[in-house]
């Protein structure tokens, strides 16, 4: 397929579109289909059948708002869409019935979400544009709205130099949390001596309450394709590999009928578009160890060998792959490769902040009222994120604190609010950008403890090679468990922070380097909690079940204690 | 092969280009405490007692085993926080596993006791975990004791390296992990060994060891390496 055909394929599939009165739009990504979504399919399949012509039923990727799934989004021609949730099967046959097919369409007032609501008008939805809107597993959809346009362009009007330079331009930051320039990082592979080069897609997400990549791999297939395929061609490599880890079958499946789609129709794969340029992309699947986010554990992974981190240098931009100059980034980084491309550096390098340029996906859970995923413009304050967007506390219930990176790192309190989110500002409040989980915590969480369940959870995924992570993470959470059971004394409070230290500055890599930030920054700001189980033997938050504090009883001691000179 | 200046604990000195740092800091007679480290294999970097600190770069903590020497590197090898890592290291380690010198084979040679003897670690202040680990004596000549096995893999790396059988392997992760032959079968059944005895010879602790010793008697000649790796490259062997 070359430029002229892609360019009739999105007219055709466009006219195609415009046939129908009305597009019913429904969210078949996990979070929905976890709460029912295919039960709506199954009903209105018979109902739609004899309408055809009129209706056009889209199963799509996610809307957003997870927290209140079903979602679904009715479009008549020339009207505004209007987002329906918790959609039952009875409820999809009332509107159905009342909103599609009647004379007057009347939509059912309050399963509607506003579309004016803070929720929708404060996101920038750069990434996440197609999300909700296509159907994952058709080509034609993702071309109709200038999709592989950008690669189209770059192969036709761009050098390899010209790509990176326009990333470097952008200001765009790597995705995963560390935020290494990609312009950058992609410079470094392409001048990389080798004449063979690998690009990998970094999709084992593992933090707990994080599916921002997920649901991108989910909604969005053919977008995270596209910017791997301008990334092997901006380096110089003509095999990709995405890294799904295997807890997501349905990313794995949409990627693989995605990959599928665009070899058929020349879009991937030898001879790209007619250019000549090769580019083939590969699945790898993780078998469900969090330490393979990890880049070397990562490609250790994907050479079939166990995922085990390497000690960088050299990096993987020098010696990766098959010790091939080896490009890794994030599935979030490639999805923010094609906006670039379209519309330019100077249009992405507006939004955001001097230093983070371009938008973020969080995966906001945890005790706010509308969870969900959102993607936000850097620099955007923590107060308008759990407040505007999250829709606050449930009533009764006050802010505590906000852990963003996971269980790499730190929790927000209520005097940092108003910081802006950015890699720096939240750096420098003892926490990080992360991969994008955002947990908010009402007034009936217990720090300690939540410090507690990310270590272990480090502890469990430790792979075991160094010492410090191994057997210090271990005894971190045996201290925290004292702790939290009431039984600790302030001795164990002291070694719990000296273990911290030893474990952040002496291990391997990022999973142990990061493992005690929770410890750290809960102490930074919330140690009169650690106080309270210590001294008092209380949880302030009232969620530790201190029962009985546990009363030794010694023994009398007959014989003299022997002096030790 | 170039050569380059590096200041060792105050000190100017230089080495090849292409030595690790442990190797400079070493041939300038400066002790450093290894553990998972042997001269003639490939070095992982999992012990973290070789840390030295980067005076030239914020005092950040690196690797002595697996760090190339720069030109215009200054590191320090002794630190009260170098030492009291280290030791907090070696407690780690005993806490980790059922280390009992008393009742161990290796008691006198072991190279976890001597560290710790030499580091001063006098008592361990963290819980010992006192797992339950099996033994393995299922081999004709050898004996594997989980319960003294610190997962320095040097086994598993002189196995696949010197030998060349891949006997060894690690399955599980974190402390969980284990070293196992074969898929997990018992040593005696394994139909990769050959029975070199090179793992025995390279373990540092009391995991490894040969089948009928008793407490303290074991010793081990960590020399045989070198002695290989020698033969091999010169292809001189002299018989000891």
């Amino acid at each position: 397929m070359n430029r002229p055909e892609l360019q009739a394929m999105a007219e055709q599939e466009l006219e195609r579109q415009k046939k129908f009165r009305c597009r019913v739009m429904c969210c078949t990504s996990t979070a929905c289909v976890s709460s029912g979504a295919n039960s709506l399919y199954e009903t209105l399949k018979p109902k739609l059948e004899k309408l055809k012509e009129d209706v056009e039923f889209v199963p799509t990727g996610c809307m957003g708002l997870c927290g209140r799934g079903p979602l679904m989004t009715v479009q008549l021609q020339g009207q505004e869409p209007v987002i329906y949730e918790n959609v039952t099967p009875e409820l999809a046959l009332e509107i159905l019935d009342k909103h599609i097919l009647a004379h007057k369409p009347t939509p059912i007032k309050d399963k509607v979400l506003p579309n004016d609501w803070p929720f929708f008008t404060k996101q920038t939805r750069v990434v996440l544009a197609n999300s909700g809107a296509v159907d994952p597993e058709r080509l034609e959809d993702y071309v109709s709205r200038g999709g592989y346009s950008a690669l189209a362009h770059a192969l036709r009007e761009m050098t390899p130099r010209d790509v990176c330079h326009e990333l470097i331009d952008s200001g765009l930051r790597g995705r995963g949390g560390a935020g290494f320039p990609t312009g950058l990082k992609w410079n470094m592979v392409r001048k990389a001596a080798g004449d063979r080069k690998y690009v990998v897609a970094n999709g084992d997400e593992g933090d707990p309450g994080a599916y921002m990549d997920r649901t991108l791999m989910e909604s969005d297939p053919h977008r995270v394709l596209e910017g791997m395929a301008i990334a092997g061609y901006a380096v110089g490599a003509e095999q990709g590999y995405v890294y799904v880890r295997g807890e997501y079958p349905l990313a794995i499946k949409r990627l693989e009928k995605a990959i599928r789609a665009a070899e058929r129709k020349g879009l991937l794969g030898s001879r790209v578009m007619e250019s000549g340029f090769n580019f083939r992309i590969d699945i790898r699947i993780g078998a469900g160890a969090f330490v393979c986010g990890e880049e070397t554990a990562l490609m250790a992974s994907i050479m079939g060998k166990r995922g085990q981190p390497v000690i960088r240098p050299p990096y993987p931009a020098e010696s990766g792959l098959w010790g091939c100059p080896t490009l890794i980034n994030n599935v979030e980084t490639y999805g923010n490769i094609t906006p670039i491309i379209n519309q330019g550096a100077a249009w992405y390098s507006q939004i955001g902040t001097a230093k983070s340029k371009g938008t973020k996906i969080f995966a906001l859970t945890g005790n706010v009222i509308n969870s969900g995923l959102i993607e936000v413009p850097m620099g955007i304050t923590l107060r308008e994120i759990v407040f505007d967007i999250g829709g606050g506390m449930v009533p009764g219930r006050t802010y505590k604190a906000a852990q963003t990176g996971g269980p790499s790192g730190g929790c927000i309190p209520t005097e940092h609010l108003d910081t802006p989110v950015d890699y720096e500002s939240l750096k420098a409040l003892g926490s990080m950008m992360g991969s994008g989980g955002l947990i908010v915590m009402d007034n009936t969480t217990c720090m300690p403890n939540i410090a507690k369940f990310f270590m272990e959870f480090c502890m469990d995924e430790s792979c075991g090679k160094c010492v410090p992570c191994r057997v210090g993470t271990m005894q971190m959470h045996r201290l925290l468990e004292h702790i939290t059971n009431g039984s600790a004394t302030e001795d164990d409070l002291k070694r719990l922070e000296e273990l911290c230290l030893l474990v952040r500055d002496t291990s391997l890599c990022g999973l142990g380097n990061s493992s005690p930030n929770p410890i750290l920054s809960t102490l930074r700001y919330f140690r009169h909690e650690y106080e309270a189980h210590i001294r008092e033997h209380k949880c302030l938050a009232g969620e530790c079940n201190i029962t009985e504090v546990p009363v030794l009883e010694l023994a009398e001691i007959k014989h003299k204690t022997v002096e030790v000179s | 092969m170039s050569v380059v200046t590096l200041t060792i604990n105050d000190e100017l000195v230089s080495a090849q280009a292409e030595q690790t740092l442990l190797e400079a800091i070493r041939e300038q007679g400066i002790d450093l405490p290894t553990l998972c480290h042997m001269d003639g294999l490939s070095d992982k970097g999992g012990c973290r007692l070789c840390m030295v600190e980067m005076t030239n770069n914020n005092n950040r903590l690196v690797p002595a085993c697996v760090t190339k020497v720069q030109e215009g590197q200054s590191i320090r090898t002794e630190s009260d926080k170098l030492t009291n890592y280290r030791k907090m290291i070696i407690e780690l380690l005993l806490s980790e596993r059922n280390h009992i010198c008393a009742v161990c084979v290796m008691n006198g040679h072991c190279e976890l006791q001597n560290l710790a003897a030499h580091l001063g670690v006098n008592h361990v202040r963290y819980e010992y975990v006192v797992p339950d680990l099996p033994m393995d004596a299922s081999h004709e000549r050898f004996v594997q004791d989980h319960n003294r096995c610190i997962l320095c893999m040097r086994c598993v790396r002189v196995c696949h390296e010197v030998e060349g059988a891949h006997n060894w392997d690690v399955m599980g992760r974190g402390v969980n992990s284990l070293v196992i032959a074969d898929l997990n079968k018992p040593w005696g059944s394994s139909r990769s060994c050959t029975g070199c005895g090179k793992c025995v010879q390279v373990c540092p602790t009391g995991a490894l060891s040969k089948k009928g010793s008793t407490v303290a008697e074991m010793v081990k000649h960590h020399d045989f390496l070198g002695w290989i790796m020698n033969g091999r490259e010169k292809n001189i062997w002299e018989y000891r």
